[in-house]
């Protein structure tokens, strides 16, 4: 803090998280366990000391195979769970694609629904009304506005739910496998919604399977591996890293391609 | 490809750095007013959509119940010609009960049926118990408005300190109700068998206040030792609530309040705060210990 403007964004120093896995829940199962001499617990170290550091306006690709403890650490940014030891400060608001749809009520409108999941999100009642019509128009859920959520097909509640989350204003945007849901138009429209956030100067911390996408979208790759920090560095070697970039499976394909396609129009 | 804008030349954020977790504590519930406001009205607005009666099953319950503690206790046991305005004695207490038993059951479980909010969002997490108390809170002012009604028509005279005791009932409830739902809804989440738990518990609040049966026979039964029996808050609620709309109802209120309240009534009332509020404390720091592990446990 000695310098005389701070620009960083988010500090993470030795930061471990470890969860405890109950095997039995019972008394009924505990005891039988006891008997035959199992383990009746277990834990395991979902985050193992990991340090970075994020200057404002950086957008990071947090990327890893699954169980890597990406979403743990993306939790633990957000303020959801605390770790077990070391240290987590963040600056300015937090916010992303990690909660979306959290408390929609299939029961209540889309609108209330907005209003409640903007509020869970951190907005005000007046930032809410001023962004309405962006976010309804954003979801492009039409009439089904008033009618409860739980009518709505799983893309019209995905999409509310992105929509809601993609229009707060945050200093830092968290965003957890933003492509596994949502037609292709959709798709693009968040990818293209998320550059702008970017360019904006706000911090992007951008979780991914997908090469082509952080190649687009970042700057700066972290990869996680069994809960270690392996890689911080550009976004090339990062994949290289992770050996993404010989894969040549149709999923990754298509995102690729539709990163090419979103070229254009950038 | 667009390339990436240099850090920080568009955005600078002043705000100081700091820890993501949201600060924990009932105080900080209320600096959360706005999203608290949505919580409650999404669940009495949720709560009984898709019945036919809606929101008369909030008062169908509590009078369903009235007409069982009335029918037994009243003219089965003959309470009712020996206490003077039985029925309104009863639904004094009811009221209050109700609130309180309500306010228990649907705290304890307002975490584990929350769990999708609890694992995404970073607020004080003593929002979804104080949120049920205040759900439960909403249904008691039709009821207190009915039991005025019906005093009105027994021959009631309102009086200040009664009114006041009324107040003083109602936040006892109130805040033991807070704690009760706070304590009970983090240890629910490690293990379910607490609600089941506090479903027993609810049974001996019903039976252990003087709802269905008047004060002056526990003093006559128990003489002397009614010490343990008027340590209990909720029993100075319900008393207190009929200080407010019973006994002035009667005939004689002075000869009522000498025989069917308990002598020290004041300090009896603010010692019942005095013990709500230690149990409030105490809940807090039990949630608070436990609160740390609630959303890996949640699952």
């Amino acid at each position: 803090m000695g310098r005389k403007s701070d620009t960083r964004s988010i500090v993470v120093r030795h930061v471990s998280k470890t969860f405890t896995l109950r095997y039995h829940r019972t008394l009924k199962q505990m005891s039988v366990a006891m008997l035959r001499q199992q383990e009746l617990s277990d834990s395991f170290l979902a985050v193992d000391d990991v340090s970075f550091t994020v200057q404002q306006g950086e957008s990071i690709g947090l990327m890893g195979l699954n169980g890597s403890g990406k979403s743990t650490l993306l939790k633990m940014i957000n303020g959801i769970m605390r770790p077990d030891s070391g240290k987590v400060l963040t600056r300015g608001r937090t916010a992303g694609l990690i909660a979306t749809g959290a408390g929609f009520h299939a029961q209540l409108s889309g609108r209330d629904n907005v209003y409640l999941n903007a509020a869970i999100l951190g907005m005000t009642e007046a930032e809410t009304r001023r962004k309405f019509d962006d976010i309804v128009e954003f979801a492009d859920i039409g009439k089904f506005l008033d009618s409860p959520v739980g009518h709505y097909s799983s893309g019209m509640f995905a999409r509310l739910g992105f929509a809601v989350a993609i229009h707060v204003d945050a200093d830092i945007f968290l965003a957890d496998e933003v492509l596994a849901v949502g037609d292709r138009p959709f798709k693009k429209k968040c990818l293209a919604k998320m550059q702008e956030i970017r360019d904006g100067g706000t911090t992007l911390f951008y979780v991914s399977h997908s090469a082509g996408s952080v190649r687009k979208m970042c700057e700066r790759v972290l990869v996680l591996e069994k809960g270690r920090l392996m890689f911080d560095g550009g976004v090339d070697e990062g994949i290289k890293f992770l050996h993404y970039d010989d894969d040549k499976e149709s999923a990754l394909d298509t995102e690729d391609e539709l990163d090419e396609e979103m070229g254009a129009d950038i | 490809m667009s390339a990436p804008v240099a850090p920080a030349d568009k955005r600078r954020v002043d705000a100081p750095m700091r820890p993501p977790w949201s600060q924990q504590g009932l105080l900080e519930v209320f600096r959360h007013r706005y999203i608290l406001t949505l919580l409650v009205r999404r669940e009495i607005a949720a709560r009984y959509q898709g019945s036919v009666l809606g929101l008369l099953w909030s008062y169908l319950n509590p009078l369903s119940q009235f007409l069982i503690y009335y029918f037994v206790m009243g003219i089965l046991f003959g309470r009712a010609q020996r206490t003077e305005d039985f029925a309104i004695h009863v639904f004094c207490g009811l009221i209050v009960v109700h609130f309180f038993v309500e306010t228990m059951n649907a705290g304890t479980r307002s975490i584990v049926r929350n769990k999708s909010l609890v694992q995404k969002m970073a607020v004080p997490r003593e929002m979804f118990p104080v949120a049920s108390m205040l759900v439960s809170l909403f249904h008691v002012a039709p009821q207190v408005l009915i039991l005025l009604v019906a005093t009105l028509i027994a021959g009631w005279q309102p009086d200040p300190v009664g009114l006041i005791y009324g107040v003083l009932g109602l936040l006892i409830a109130m805040i033991l109700g807070t704690a009760m739902a706070l304590m009970f809804s983090a240890a629910n989440v490690f293990m379910r068998d607490i609600s089941n738990a506090v479903s027993i518990l609810s049974n001996f609040v019903r039976f252990g206040v003087p709802m269905m049966y008047p004060y002056a026979l526990v003093a006559a039964r128990f003489r002397g030792h009614t010490d343990l029996y008027l340590l209990n808050p909720m029993t100075q609620s319900v008393l207190c609530f009929q200080r407010a709309f019973w006994v002035g109802a009667t005939d004689d209120p002075a000869r009522t309040a000498a025989i069917d309240l308990p002598p020290d009534f004041f300090f009896l009332t603010v010692r019942a705060l005095a013990i709500s509020f230690a149990v409030l404390v105490f809940a807090q720091s039990t949630f608070t210990r436990l609160e740390r592990r609630i959303p890996e446990r949640l699952l």
